[in-house]
């Protein structure tokens, strides 16, 4: 009896979801359906349909050493901001009242300005006249400016304040639902801090982890405003690579293979954090 | 037979099977607690001795969880100190203060199992694995959970968690035990199980123990000695059975059982005894005055509804004192008691219960009755509210 009620409940939920299923159709499978009907396509005129753009892509040193190096971008940017947005999110835990308002706020402040603006500062920062190169200049730290722009390093450094928060509010989420009462219990059981941390704080916060690295990995490895700004003309990620092929070469059939291994070459990624994320908190609630 | 640190507590369990063995004392020497203005804990003195169990009683914001975090070191006191065994505990952090704690909601860590929960004190002890086993099971043995070690706490019922967050505190051979409201979250009739559970553990391990409660049946049960606290403030500390029939304050009086409360003169006293004549009319026979009161000084009564006998009709005064006249307003038979409520000369109500032994049935409203003590001198006087 309870699975007929709980049956037609959920047939009457489907149809209130039945606009947004339409959207979603329309607006995202069906391109995406397009998407890799073109990369099938042999030449840009479609005469012949095949491999070729994926045996073109695969077999090229360049093309294969852009994706990795796209892929290998997200994973420092991942580690750079897990490292730096744990600390916030643990001291936005231990805050009184009015700490937690103030460490919210400038976690969200970025949020509140376009990515473009917050790129540019980035810009202004990093550059040959920019902040760093004048202080350490005027400090008569360094005779010639270091290159900062323009660099891998810059480009992670940027990438991760950008994506700061969305590394950030999970953790503080995560972190918020353990029981404070059980630091006390280790501490009172004979344990450090450092061992209260290791021991209970951090794993019980792996789920937070797991979902702040997933959300910061997808958008560094796809951001590509400010991976283009920063890292300037020499430096090729995914997102540029697919842009030029569309839009400068208008090789369409090619850039949708890219975009296709691109978006593969992300969802193996996002797989395994999930798997991962399951097993956390599988872990964490057993 | 406690060792002196935990080092050496760990490194040869004595543990709670061994038999009696006597617990360290703990002196709570002038306790104060100040948050900014208001003060939290107000000079306490508690002198407690070795494998004592003493409930820490009083309403929600009295001071009694402050009091327990102090003990853990969780809190640095304003003033005062904290004396275990002889040593002061003052500004030694919790992980080296050797005291076990058992929360209100038992605080087990979810990711682990019941053994590797128990064995985390252990553990954090720099215990060899093989005897972090050991013990561990002698442990859950203990609680009679023996078979149960691999599960996850969110595996277990609200008894068994219980039952573990006591084997993990114990796994370390603390020199004190402190239970804050451990019995809070259980329903009735597993509560007075574990109640009884509990004080076996706590007799067999022979460990100091401080139990933190607002439940004052608990209190009364469990402990051997009560510290009643009050607005930050020790009022009494005193067997269970002083604290019940010879209450030190107003507020003990009316916190711990129930009881009414009736104006009057104090018209004599002296070390035996009291004679009051209440402003509802009658001479009560008291006991000994509370407090800095002499004949002729307004005082409160403080009258225990089982201490009291209805009679129908009105009459003259007996032995005990004259007696009081009212009118039955309420009626309620409770099973093992009657409980009637009756509406006294001024207006003010006086509750009485009887056991259902001595009346067979409840008085209608409307009823005129007369009120009697059981005996002479069970009412308790202090100066006047």
């Amino acid at each position: 009896m309870a699975a007929t009620t709980l049956r037609s409940v959920t047939t009457y939920d489907l149809k209130l979801a039945a606009p947004l299923a339409l959207g979603f159709l329309v607006f995202f499978v069906t391109p995406l359906v397009i998407l890799l009907a073109l990369s099938f396509q042999a030449d840009p005129q479609g005469s012949r349909y095949g491999l070729t753009q994926y045996v073109h892509f695969l077999a090229d040193r360049f093309s294969l050493g852009v994706l990795g190096s796209t892929l290998w971008l997200g994973v420092k940017v991942t580690a750079l901001t897990l490292l730096l947005g744990y600390p916030v999110a643990w001291l936005h835990q231990r805050a009184p009242g009015w700490g937690k308002g103030v460490i919210m706020l400038l976690v969200l402040l970025p949020l509140l300005t376009s990515v473009v603006v917050r790129t540019f500062a980035w810009v202004v920062i990093l550059g040959r006249q920019g902040i760093i190169n004048a202080a350490l200049g005027g400090l008569g730290l360094i005779d010639a400016p270091l290159k900062l722009l323009y660099t891998d390093s810059g480009v992670v450094m940027a990438l991760a304040q950008v994506q700061m928060p969305l590394m950030v509010l999970p953790l503080i989420t995560a972190l918020s639902r353990i029981d404070p009462n059980l630091a006390d219990a280790s501490s009172v059981l004979g344990a450090g801090h450092w061992r209260t941390f290791r021991k209970v704080t951090l794993p019980l916060s792996l789920p937070g982890i797991i979902a702040g690295c997933l959300l910061t990995y997808a958008a560094a490895i796809t951001a590509f405003i400010t991976q283009s700004l920063i890292g300037g003309g020499q430096m090729l990620f995914m997102p540029m690579y697919i842009y030029q092929q569309a839009s400068t070469l208008q090789n369409w059939p090619f850039a949708a293979a890219i975009s296709i291994i691109f978006l593969a070459a992300v969802l193996v990624v996002v797989s395994v954090f999930t798997v991962l994320g399951r097993l956390s908190r599988g872990y964490t609630n057993a | 037979m406690t060792s002196a640190s935990p080092t050496t507590a760990a490194a040869a369990p004595a543990g709670p099977s061994t038999g009696p063995s006597q617990g360290r004392t703990l002196l709570l020497d002038g306790i104060t607690q100040r948050y900014g203005a208001s003060v939290a804990v107000n000079d306490v003195t508690l002198d407690i001795r070795g494998g004592e169990l003493v409930a820490l009683l009083g309403p929600s914001g009295c001071g009694k969880t402050t009091l327990l975090r102090i003990i853990a070191g969780f809190l640095a006191q304003t003033k005062g100190h904290v004396i275990v065994g002889g040593e002061t505990m003052d500004g030694l952090p919790p992980n080296r203060r050797s005291v076990g704690i058992v929360f209100q909601n038992y605080a087990l860590f979810p990711h682990m199992t019941v053994a590797e929960n128990v064995a985390y004190g252990l553990d954090a002890r720099g215990v060899d694995r093989a005897t972090q086993r050991r013990e561990a099971q002698r442990m859950l043995d203990l609680v009679k959970l023996g078979h149960l070690g691999d599960r996850t706490p969110r595996q277990m019922s609200g008894g068994q968690q219980q039952r573990v967050a006591l084997a993990r505190a114990l796994a370390v051979n603390p020199s004190i035990l402190l239970l804050d409201e451990p019995f809070a979250a259980l329903d009735k009739n597993l509560r007075l199980d574990m109640q009884i559970e509990v004080k076996r553990i706590q007799r067999l391990s022979g460990i100091t123990t401080i139990l933190v409660t607002h439940d004052q049946e608990e209190a009364l049960s469990m402990a051997d000695r009560v510290a009643v606290l009050s607005q930050g403030r020790l009022e009494q500390f005193s067997p269970p059975t002083d604290v019940y029939d010879a209450p030190e304050s107003l507020f003990v009086n009316s916190f711990v059982g129930s009881a009414n409360r009736l104006g009057g003169v104090l018209e004599a006293a002296d070390r035996s005894g009291g004679r009051v004549r209440l402003d509802v009319g009658g001479v009560i026979e008291t006991r000994a005055p509370r407090g800095d009161v002499g004949p002729g000084d307004r005082v409160t009564v403080c009258l225990r509804p089982e201490h009291l006998r209805v009679d129908p009709g009105a009459a003259a005064g007996d032995g005990a004192g004259e007696a009081l006249n009212g009118v039955v307003e309420m009626g309620l038979p409770l099973g093992a008691t009657i409980v009637h409520e009756i509406r006294v000369g001024d207006g003010s109500a006086v509750k009485v219960a009887e056991s259902r032994f001595e009346r067979a049935s409840v008085l209608a409203p409307g009823t005129p009755v007369r009120l009697a003590p059981l005996a002479p001198r069970l009412a308790s006087v202090f100066a006047a509210a």
